[in-house]
């Protein structure tokens, strides 16, 4: 294991069936809020993954290919250089990248810059407005952001932090497996793993060596991404 | 009667009296004084009714809509994703072109000195001041969260944070501020000789005023030898910074990796389009000076609209060639991401603003301002000014939401339509008329000093029989 432990995704769409399972687990855990119908409808929910899907051929021989898509956790985020106030940055310690709402200024400048389109905006003060019971599923360990601000998928970095802060109190070495984030937790189809890219042994490495271990996404601009994409032969194989 | 038997005498008149010039039609420098005083200060009851609609109108639809905003959320404007940003950000870019219209009529023109040049100067130079006002807003107001918007400004804080340099949206920010103060120092210049011949003229807060901003003007040899040495400098000065400020602005868009922003012609090519709008909206103001002010029919003549159309024209080229080579070789070079604006643009739902802006900016301009009858009927050129405004206005629209609203991941792809974002844009539109209509009654509109200069030195010689028009270098 080196120094600075690199976390990654791996993503098998031959496993993706598109239940959303993914969404549902990381709105719960990161306090994305509900934001209606009629905002929904415009365009302004804010998950912080979405499942793309791609229809070929016609019914009834329809193949249907699912893609969940989250912040690729760039190791060259092109969100990050065009923040005014550091509100997008870098985290030296887990190698993520990460938001810091009470920076943010909402000038929306690394939605713009953003390849994947992950990146999400509080048009209004959606959490605040949560009726009564349902605010208290929100989640303590995560900031409940208020409107003006970006957001987006963090790999669960309160999760990465209770493990370290779990494996430093016991003294040992965080090792792949410890935890999952949420949405690798909640697939009930196993197509989403995380773990430890840095780890020769790991899961992930594993699986990122497969012969579909195909592409990073938009590889071509630079941006080093973190979530590997394993292809889908379903149909190619028929 | 053949052409060759005219005798000289009864040749047909020359095109043009030189008398029609401005320049060589002088006043007493006393009657001149007068007349610019009289236009400063009558008003009429129309002026008020005006004004009072302007403010009220800016309270409203301006603050009114934008104070809404900020206790509602951004929601309330039209934008979504992955159009993250409208109308506010095309609107910045606009005004910022406006304002590129003061600097280059009055320091560019001078530089160069282009004589017509003369009695506009101000008018341009009110122009950028009050561009900026209206561009300089939204920043601001498209922020999500603008009660904490000086966290983008470099002061030593409890944060312990500077603003992140390597952001356009801080050079911007450094940029404006620069343009905006400099550009301020440029109006006031040569403003100080003005001050003081209304001061001498003056009384009340009026005189008070005036005897304030004309900081003791007296007019003796070393007073103009300073005033003009600064204004050289400035002139000089200003220049790169006006360069700097829309290329920066276009920065915005060209330095990311968006397709159809990142662009390595974006800088010069915003350029040419701010001035080109720049200069037809000087060609609007002008109008609107002459025909609703007194006196102003004797300075602000046919040949200056002829001469601004000209440029305007020359600019039509400019903006045509850069917008050819950027969008042309795009299409053709076929990559996918720039296919997906490209025809987002040419056959998708914008179609109709591509190819309105193209004829606003193209067809229009080209077809009518070769024509010198067409330059020098006023209306003419407010109604191809404000065209061609509409045109620019369409290709910043265009550029920024339209652009943004196609990517490379078609899941995601939204259209933008605007919902609080067009009351705004009204609101600043009135912003901006009602500091302009309330400037042309505080402070002299024509540069007095500058036009008797001018018809100093252009003079009638006679040479054997005839008078020919000559001009004596002054500077």
């Amino acid at each position: 294991m080196t120094e600075k432990p690199k976390w990654g995704l791996v993503i098998d769409m031959d496993r993706c069936n598109g239940c959303t399972a993914c969404i549902t687990a990381c709105s719960m855990e990161n306090n994305v809020p509900y934001v209606g119908e009629a905002d929904a409808g415009y365009g302004r929910s804010m998950p912080w993954i979405r499942i793309e899907r791609y229809w070929e051929g016609e019914y009834p021989d329809l193949i249907v290919r699912f893609m969940p898509i989250m912040c690729q956790q760039c190791g060259v985020a092109p969100c990050e250089p065009v923040c005014p106030v550091y509100a997008t940055v870098h985290s030296e310690a887990e190698q993520v990248n990460l938001q810091i709402y009470n920076r943010c200024v909402g000038t929306r400048y690394c939605g713009n810059n953003c390849p994947y389109i992950v990146r999400q905006f509080n048009w209004f003060d959606y959490a605040q407005d949560m009726p009564e019971p349902l605010n208290w599923q929100f989640n303590p360990d995560v900031t409940v952001r208020r409107r003006g601000v970006m957001e987006k998928c963090t790999f669960c970095i309160q999760r990465i932090r209770r493990a370290e802060e779990q494996a430093s109190a016991q003294g040992i070495a965080l090792k792949d497996g410890d935890f999952e984030p949420a949405c690798a937790q909640a697939c009930p189809s196993d197509a989403i793993i995380f773990g430890l890219l840095s780890d020769p042994d790991s899961q992930v490495s594993h699986l990122a060596r497969n012969a579909r271990s195909q592409r990073l996404l938009l590889e071509e601009l630079g941006t080093e991404p973190r979530v590997i994409y394993l292809k889908s032969e379903r149909g190619s194989r028929r | 009667m053949t052409a060759e038997t005219i005798p000289l005498s009864q040749a047909p008149a020359k095109e043009e009296d030189p008398r029609d010039h401005l320049l060589f039609d002088p006043r007493p420098r006393e009657e001149m004084n007068n007349m610019v005083m009289e236009a400063m200060t009558s008003t009429s009851k129309s002026f008020w009714i005006v004004v009072g609609i302007l403010a009220v109108l800016v309270a409203v639809l301006l603050f009114g809509a934008w104070g809404y905003m900020i206790y509602k959320g951004m929601g309330v404007a039209g934008i979504r994703r992955p159009t993250y940003w409208g109308m506010f950000i095309a609107n910045f870019v606009f005004w910022i072109g406006i304002s590129h219209s003061g600097t280059f009529v009055s320091a560019i023109l001078r530089v160069f000195k282009a004589e017509f040049r003369r009695p506009l100067t101000r008018s341009a130079e009110l122009m950028t001041a009050f561009g900026l006002a209206a561009a300089g807003l939204y920043p601001l107001i498209h922020l999500g969260r603008v009660w904490v918007a000086y966290w983008m400004i470099p002061y030593p804080n409890a944060r312990l944070l500077w603003p992140n340099f390597r952001s356009p949206l801080t050079w911007d920010l450094i940029a404006i501020t620069t343009y905006l103060l400099s550009s301020l120092m440029y109006v006031y210049l040569p403003l100080i000789p003005d001050v003081a011949m209304t001061r001498d003229h003056t009384r009340g807060w009026r005189y008070k005023l005036y005897r304030l901003m004309a900081l003791g003007w007296r007019g003796t040899e070393t007073e103009w030898h300073r005033l003009r040495t600064a204004i050289q400098i400035f002139a000089f000065a200003i220049i790169p910074v006006m360069f700097s400020v829309h290329t920066i602005v276009s920065w915005d868009f060209a330095v990311t990796k968006t397709p159809g922003w990142h662009s390595t012609i974006f800088g010069p090519f915003f350029i040419a389009g701010a001035i080109y709008s720049g200069v037809a909206a000087v060609t609007m103001i002008l109008f609107l000076l002459r025909s609703t002010m007194v006196h102003m029919k004797y300075f602000i003549r046919e040949e200056h609209f002829d001469a601004l159309g000209k440029l305007v024209l020359v600019f039509s080229f400019a903006w045509s060639y850069f917008y050819f080579t950027e969008y042309l070789l795009a299409w053709y070079g076929g990559d996918l991401s720039d296919q997906y604006v490209w025809y987002a643009l040419t056959r998708g739902p914008y179609a109709w603003l591509w190819y309105t802006m193209l004829t606003f900016n193209i067809v229009i301009p080209w077809l009518t301002l070769w024509n010198r009858k067409v330059r020098r009927t006023p209306w003419l050129m407010f109604a191809i000014g404000l065209v061609i405004n509409l045109g620019m206005y369409i290709e910043r629209y265009l550029i920024v939401p339209a652009m943004i609203s196609r990517n490379r991941f078609p899941f995601t792809w939204d259209d933008y339509y605007p919902r609080i974002e067009l009351v705004i844009s009204v609101g600043s539109l009135c912003l901006f008329m009602l500091l302009y209509v309330l400037a042309t009654r505080l402070i002299p509109l024509i540069p007095v000093w500058e036009v008797q200069e001018g018809q100093m030195a252009h003079t009638m010689r006679r040479i054997g029989k005839t008078e020919v028009p000559s001009v004596s270098e002054v500077e």
